[in-house]
């Protein structure tokens, strides 16, 4: 049996079991709605008058930050309550096959629910003529984006087998992703820090590295580093797992 | 096919499992039996590779579970203790991903999900979510999952916990008829089913084997083992305890008598002496019975934390 089999196998049940429950059509309505609102409204994209969906990605890191917890929160909380865990890791599997099988599934539906945002993608091409490479880039980034959100978030969900404390957990550590690169506090640093310890700062925040996907570059060293937070939490999660099962 | 050596397990400064040495062959069914807390499960979680051991090994039919998991835990089904298993999926749904897990595809797959279903008499609930089960088919559904790959090595955590009479007598004779072509160990506290199930039984207490033995061995460890009990009119505990192989005589309520043999080679002889002493005196019998020792009282005799033993005396 190759290594990929109960990879897949994992990432079935985990699918099946999210779209069986009805929070998962919960989520992606709420997900849409605000995505719309953000957009629309709160992003003003008929007031830009623009053919782009500058309006739509720039907000990703906020709304991702309360959503992906959302959605990773049980990925191994729930597994430690149910004692289903000890079932899991028993079958003849490697630890890091179930956790990145766990990750991989819960960012499949991610997937879903961004790609489900298509009708964004038809309006600005109707109203006019937008640059689709960019907001091909600008997808490519939110998926990431969400993908290493969701690593940490399954790091944090590992700890505990609470979803609330693995929820906030997660909700923190991201949200020093964002602000560590996020202008308001950037500017603040600068006024007693020098230049090049702000930019190392801003060099471990989400913004800086969405940045460039927004605008539509996908350069090497956003998507390293993207991959890289996601290595990163996915190897301490498993860390986390075996601490936790050495007792 | 399973044999573990020397086996420790410390949580911080406490040893929950201390030099556990034990194995297990085809067509033996162990049961592992002592008080909570006595790091019965915690041997198995390491059996299992659930957890890994402080010190210690674990060979699972020649791999060893620390260094070669992965051939080591195909070989092993699991009930873990509580019957853990997706309170979302649906039996069927649960017993087909345990066989995607086994690898099992196509015909065998198919094979094996009819097989423990009929093992286990899911048929009735098989399309049910198994939150909705009732505490019995959950664990009879967990069992089935463990089944599933027809492993040589079934590790059991308490199985018959929280099942009714009948459900219980089912796993027993499941897990007995089993016995003869795998090696199980399973965890109970129910002593009666060492009697039901087991060929072995050892008792394990904070951490430490305390007994190993078939149950007649285990028995024999009994004060009572070998004590005559006797209810007859006429009957004269001071000629009893005149017998050659009588040690003490104590008296019964409803004026039976329990005469004990003097030592462990006078218990084969005591039965008979005191028959030929009722014959002789003719004293009327109203009942007559070999005592074989009881499993509860030895296990309580052992497991006993020292200060109680002190109190009960």
């Amino acid at each position: 049996m190759s290594a990929m089999r109960p990879i897949w196998v994992i990432v079935r049940r985990e699918l099946a079991s999210t779209f069986t429950s009805p929070v998962a059509y919960v989520f992606l309505v709420i997900f849409l709605l605000l995505n719309g609102f953000f957009t629309f409204t709160a992003g003003a994209f008929f007031e830009r008058g623009e053919a782009s969906l500058a309006s739509f990605f720039m907000w990703h890191p906020w709304l991702y930050l309360v959503l992906v917890p959302a959605v990773g929160m049980r990925v191994w909380a729930e597994e430690r309550r149910a004692g289903t865990l000890e079932l899991l890791l028993t079958m003849p599997i490697a630890a890091w096959q179930a956790i990145i099988a766990k990750f991989l599934a819960s960012w499949i539906f991610l997937a879903v629910a961004l790609a489900l945002t298509f009708p964004a993608v038809i309006t600005v091409n109707e109203l006019g003529d937008p640059d689709n490479g960019v907001i091909f880039a600008g997808y490519v980034g939110s998926l990431l984006l969400a993908g290493a959100y969701l690593a940490i978030t399954c790091m944090t969900s590992a700890m505990t087998r609470n979803q609330v404390v693995a929820f906030i957990v997660s909700v923190v550590l991201c949200l020093f992703l964002i602000l560590a690169g996020f202008n308001p506090i950037t500017d603040l640093l600068t006024r007693w820090a020098s230049p090049t310890f702000v930019d190392a700062v801003a060099g471990f925040s989400v913004m800086t590295h969405f940045d460039g996907f927004q605008k539509g570059v996908i350069s090497l060293r956003d998507l390293v580093f993207f991959l890289s937070v996601m290595g990163f939490a996915l190897f301490v999660t498993g860390v986390i797992l075996r601490n936790h099962r050495a007792g | 096919m399973l044999t573990i050596e020397n086996l420790v397990k410390a949580f911080g400064t406490k040893r929950a499992v201390d030099g556990v040495s034990l194995s297990v062959e085809r067509g033996e069914v162990l049961g592992f039996l002592g008080p909570n807390g006595a790091g019965k499960s915690t041997t198995m979680r390491m059996i299992t590779g659930f957890i890994p051991p402080t010190g210690g090994t674990v060979m699972i039919g020649g791999h060893d579970m620390l260094a070669d998991p992965i051939p080591a835990k195909r070989l092993i089904g699991y009930l873990p203790e509580n019957a853990a298993a997706y309170p979302d999926m649906t039996v069927r749904g649960f017993l087909g991903f345990a066989a995607d897990m086994r690898g099992l595809a196509g015909d065998a797959r198919t094979r094996a999900i009819a097989r423990v279903v009929d093992l286990c008499f899911l048929d009735s609930v098989l399309h049910q979510e198994i939150d909705t089960l009732s505490k019995g088919y959950r664990h009879r559904t967990c069992l089935a999952q463990a089944l599933i790959h027809d492993p040589d090595v079934l590790v059991l955590d308490e199985p018959t916990d929280g099942l009714d009479p009948n459900q219980k007598h089912e796993v027993r004779n499941l897990i007995r008829e089993l016995g003869t072509r795998k090696a199980v160990i399973f965890s109970t506290h129910i002593l009666e089913e060492v009697d039901a199930a087991c060929t072995r039984a050892i008792i394990i207490d904070r951490g430490r084997i305390v007994a190993n033995g078939t149950p007649a061995e285990l028995r024999a460890m009994s004060g009572l083992a070998g004590a005559v009990t006797l209810k007859a009119r006429g009957a004269d505990a001071a000629r009893l305890a005149g017998l050659p192989a009588a040690g003490s005589v104590e008296p019964l309520e409803e004026g039976a008598l329990r005469v004990y043999p003097k030592d462990k080679d006078a218990a084969a002889s005591l039965a008979r002496q005191v028959i030929e002493l009722v014959v002789s005196q003719d004293w009327k019998i109203e009942q007559l019975r070999s005592e074989e020792g009881q499993l509860d009282e030895v296990f309580r005799r052992i497991t006993l934390p020292d200060t109680v033993r002190e109190a009960a005396r």
